[in-house]
C-alpha cells in the first residue's frame, strides 16, 4: 500500500444503476448545498455567539475597542509612534479589525474539523464546509466591527471618498487567504496536533511583521523600501496598508506605490490565490479520511 | 433439524433493477503502531515511515439490493456492519470496489446527531436539513412535519437544553423519519430508548415498509430482523458469511455468537471444554459420595459446553464414595437461564437398584440425550441421594451448558409431525366412512 492517503477506487467494468458512492469530498459536488450549509452552520454560530449571553453582542465590540484603547495609549500616546501621520488612532484601529478578522477566522478554523467530530463520523457532508464557515463567520464579525472604524473615523474628521469601493476588494483577497490558511489547517490539525500551538505563535510573529501597530513610513525610514516591500508580500499587511491608503487617509502609502508599480499588487494576490489552492489540495486529499483518522 | 448452508434466493421480482449495488468492497484500516502525532516529529524525523497494522473491515463483500427490500446486516461487534454501512453512506471510502446507489439516502447512525443543547428545536432541525442537502423550502416544509410528528409545536422556541430527555428522543427520531429519502441506512437506533419508544420505532418500520421504502438496518435485536426483513446479511470478520431468509441468517448469527462465547471460556479455563463452573455453585449432602467431576459430551464422545439444538448429547458425572453406600441414586437437573427446571434425568426412574458400592469405589453415570432444549444457557446440577431421599453429595449448579441454534420460540423443541387437513375433505371422508 503507497503512502499516500487516498486510493481513488475504479470503476468497475460491472457498473451498478445510480451513482457512484466514493467517500465523503471537500467541496461535493453541488455548490449551492455547499454554501447553504457553510451559511447555515456559521450564521448559527454567530447567533450563539451574539445571544448566547446578555453581553455576547456588547462583547464582540468592546473587545477589539479595548485592546485599540490599549495599544493607542501605550504605542501612540505614550511612545509617540506614528505622530506625524493623520489619523494614525483610526488606521491603528483598522488594522487591529481587519487582523482581529484574520485571527478569529483562522484559530476557529484550527480545531474546527475535530470539534465537529460527532458530525463528521455520522454524517456525509462536504467537509470544507466547516473551515469555510468559520471565515464567514469572522466575516461577519469584521463587518460589524467596522462600524466603529468608520463613526472613529468621521468623528475625527476623516472623508468619505471614492477610494472607499476598493475595500470589497481588499477583503476578497484577504477572505482568499484566510480561506486558503483555514483549509489547510484546520486539514492539517487532525494529523498533527502540535499545529494548533505552533500556530498561535506564528499569528503573534504575524502580529508584529504587519504594519499594524506602527505605520509603513517608519518601516520605509529605518529599514528600507526593500524591507517594506518584503513586508507587503505578506497579503495580510498589504490588505491592511491598502485598507489604510483606501479609507483612512491617501497619505497612508499603497501596496502600488510601494512596490513602485500598480502590477506589484499582483504579489499578495498571486500569494492568497497560490495559498487558496494549496488548502484545497492539501483539504480534499485528507477529506475522505478524515472521519477515520480523527 | 436442518443445517442451513446455502445461500438461499428471496423470491423478488427479476424485473427490479439493484437500488443499491456492493461490488467487491474492500475496507481496511490502517491504525498507526507509532503514530507520528506532531509536525515536530515528522520534521525532525522526515524519513521515519510511520508503520501500521492494517485492519481488514470489510473483505470483498458482494450484494445488492432491490427497491423496497428490507435488508438487515447482523454480526458480531467488529465484525464490520458499521464499517459497510459508513462506506454505504459516504462517511468512509472504501479501498477497493465500488457502491453504486440509486436513489435518494438518509443515514442514521446516531439518534440527533449534531444537535446543539444550545439552540431552540427549529435552529436545530435547520441546520440538520443543511447537513442533509436541503433546499430552504425543503427544511421549511420538513421543520413542519417533523414539529407535528413529535407532537412538540408549542416548544419549537425552546432550547433543547431545556426540553425532557422524551422530548429530545421524540424530536430526534422524527427529524430521522420525516425525511424524504427512497434509501434509509439505520444503525441501531433501536438500541436506545424506553419500550414505548422502542414500540414507536417499531410502528414507524412498519409503516417505511408499507411505503415501499428500501431500508438497510443493522442491528443485533434478531426479533427485530425477523420481524421487519426480508432478506439479512451476517458479516464475520468483514465477510459475507451467510445471506438468506432472516430467520435462517438469524439462526446462524446465534450459532456463531454462542460457539465464540464457548471459545472465549474455553481458553480462559485452560482445561478442555467442560464445566466451566458456574458462579453460585454449591455443594451440600453428608459428603458420603463425592462428584468429582460432571461434564457433557458430544455424540463423537468429545467434552463440551455447547450443544447444538436437535443433537445427540451425554451428561456424565464420575462419583467417588467414601463409605459403604447401598443403592444410590443418581440424578442431573437442567435448568434455563430463567432458572426453570426443563430436563431431569434420574437413575431412579428405572427399576433396577443400583446395588451396593464399597467405600472407596468410584463410578461414572451417564445419561444419553436427544437434546430438545431452547437455546439458553443452562446450569446442570447433579446429585447422589438414597432412595429414601437422604442427600449424599448435591452440587447446584456444578457446570453450564449453551445450547445454540433457534427452535421456534419456544423453551423446549419438541419433535412434532404436522398435518393439514382441508375441511371440506375431512367431511367427505367422514361421510364416505359412514
Amino acid at each position: 500500500m503507497s503512502d499516500a492517503p487516498t486510493t481513488t477506487p475504479v470503476p468497475p467494468a460491472t457498473a451498478g444503476p445510480g451513482r457512484q458512492i466514493l467517500g465523503p469530498t471537500a467541496l461535493g459536488d453541488d455548490p449551492r448545498r455547499f454554501w447553504r450549509l457553510a451559511w447555515t452552520i456559521a450564521v448559527t454560530e454567530f447567533k450563539l455567539r451574539f445571544f448566547g449571553s446578555a453581553l455576547g453582542y456588547l462583547w464582540q465590540f468592546v473587545r477589539p475597542l479595548l485592546i485599540f484603547a490599549i495599544i493607542y495609549i501605550v504605542f501612540v500616546e505614550v511612545l509617540g509612534v506614528g505622530g506625524d501621520q493623520p489619523f494614525f488612532g483610526v488606521a491603528l484601529l483598522l488594522g487591529i479589525v481587519i487582523f482581529q478578522f484574520f485571527t478569529d477566522a483562522t484559530a476557529a478554523s484550527v480545531r474546527s474539523i475535530v470539534l465537529r467530530e460527532s458530525l463528521v463520523r455520522k454524517i456525509d457532508f462536504p467537509r470544507a464546509a466547516i473551515p469555510v464557515a468559520c471565515v464567514i463567520q469572522a466575516l461577519m464579525n469584521l463587518g460589524l466591527n467596522l462600524i466603529p472604524v468608520t463613526i472613529f473615523l468621521i468623528a475625527a474628521g476623516g472623508r468619505l471618498y471614492w477610494r472607499w469601493l476598493e475595500l470589497p476588494l481588499i477583503v476578497v483577497m484577504l477572505v482568499v487567504f484566510v480561506t486558503g490558511l483555514s483549509l489547510l489547517l484546520s486539514a492539517l490539525f487532525v494529523r498533527f496536533r502540535d499545529v494548533e500551538p505552533i500556530w498561535d505563535v506564528v499569528m503573534q510573529g504575524l502580529f508584529y511583521a504587519t504594519p499594524i501597530l506602527y505605520p509603513l513610513s517608519v518601516v520605509i525610514d529605518k529599514a528600507g523600501i526593500e524591507v517594506a516591500r518584503l513586508m507587503l508580500i505578506n497579503p495580510l499587511a498589504a490588505a491592511i496598508q491598502q485598507a489604510r491608503h483606501a479609507i483612512v487617509d491617501p497619505s497612508y502609502e499603497s501596496a502600488g506605490q510601494i512596490f513602485g508599480t500598480t502590477a506589484g499588487n499582483l504579489l499578495p494576490i498571486a500569494i492568497s490565490l497560490a495559498t487558496l489552492l494549496i488548502g484545497i489540495w492539501v483539504f480534499s486529499r485528507a477529506a475522505p479520511r478524515i472521519a477515520e483518522e480523527l | 433439524m436442518c443445517e442451513h448452508s446455502h445461500v438461499t434466493e428471496q423470491p423478488t421480482q427479476p424485473t427490479a433493477a439493484p437500488i443499491i449495488t456492493v461490488d467487491d468492497v474492500s475496507k481496511t484500516f490502517r491504525i498507526p503502531t507509532e503514530q507520528v502525532h506532531t509536525l515536530k516529529e515528522r520534521v525532525l524525523h522526515p524519513r521515519r515511515r510511520t508503520t501500521y497494522n492494517e485492519l481488514q473491515a470489510l473483505d470483498d463483500v458482494n450484494f445488492a439490493v432491490r427497491s423496497g427490500e428490507f435488508l438487515g446486516i447482523v454480526g458480531r461487534n467488529g465484525s464490520g456492519k458499521s464499517t459497510l454501512l459508513k462506506c454505504l453512506a459516504g462517511i468512509y471510502r472504501t479501498n477497493l470496489g465500488s457502491i453504486f446507489i440509486d436513489g435518494r439516502v438518509s443515514t442514521f447512525i446516531e439518534l440527533g446527531v449534531g444537535f446543539n443543547p444550545d439552540l431552540a428545536a427549529r435552529e436545530n432541525v435547520v441546520i440538520n436539513g443543511a447537513m442533509l442537502g436541503l433546499s430552504r423550502r425543503e427544511a421549511g416544509h420538513r421543520f413542519d412535519s417533523i414539529i407535528d410528528f413529535a407532537e412538540l409545536r408549542e416548544f419549537t422556541d425552546l432550547k433543547l437544553k431545556n426540553y425532557s430527555s422524551g422530548m429530545m428522543v421524540r424530536l430526534a427520531f422524527s427529524v430521522m423519519i420525516q425525511v424524504d429519502a427512497d434509501i434509509l441506512l439505520i444503525d441501531e437506533v433501536l438500541a436506545v430508548g424506553d419500550a414505548a419508544f422502542q414500540q414507536k420505532c417499531f410502528d414507524e418500520f412498519e409503516a417505511i415498509r408499507a411505503a415501499n421504502k428500501t431500508v438497510l438496518l443493522v442491528t443485533h435485536d434478531m426479533s427485530a430482523v425477523r420481524r421487519f426483513c426480508d432478506r439479512a446479511i451476517l458479516l464475520e470478520r468483514g465477510r459475507i458469511v451467510a445471506e438468506g431468509d432472516p430467520e435462517t441468517t438469524g439462526n446462524r448469527y446465534l450459532d456463531l455468537n454462542f460457539s465464540a462465547e464457548a471459545r472465549a471460556q474455553a481458553t480462559a479455563a485452560e482445561v478442555a471444554v467442560t464445566a466451566p463452573p458456574t458462579a453460585d455453585s454449591t455443594v451440600s449432602g453428608d459428603g458420603r459420595a463425592v462428584i468429582e467431576e460432571a461434564w457433557i459430551e458430544s455424540a463423537t464422545g468429545e467434552r463440551v459446553a455447547v450443544v447444538g439444538n436437535g443433537d445427540e448429547a451425554s451428561f456424565k458425572m464420575r462419583v467417588r464414595f467414601t463409605q459403604q453406600v447401598a443403592n444410590p441414586v443418581f440424578s442431573v437437573s437442567f435448568r434455563n437461564g430463567a432458572r426453570v427446571p426443563l430436563f431431569a434425568a434420574s437413575s431412579d426412574w428405572s427399576n433396577d437398584h443400583s446395588g451396593p458400592f464399597a467405600a472407596g469405589e468410584t463410578a461414572i453415570w451417564s445419561v444419553r440425550f436427544r437434546n430438545l432444549l431452547g437455546p439458553d444457557r443452562y446450569s446442570v446440577s447433579p446429585s447422589v441421594t438414597l432412595e429414601g431421599g437422604a442427600a449424599l453429595a448435591v452440587h447446584e449448579q456444578m457446570l453450564s451448558v449453551v445450547v445454540t441454534r433457534v427452535a421456534p420460540g419456544a423453551l423446549v423443541d419438541i419433535p412434532f409431525e404436522q398435518q393439514l387437513t382441508r375441511r371440506s375433505e375431512a367431511d367427505k371422508q367422514q361421510t364416505g366412512a359412514q
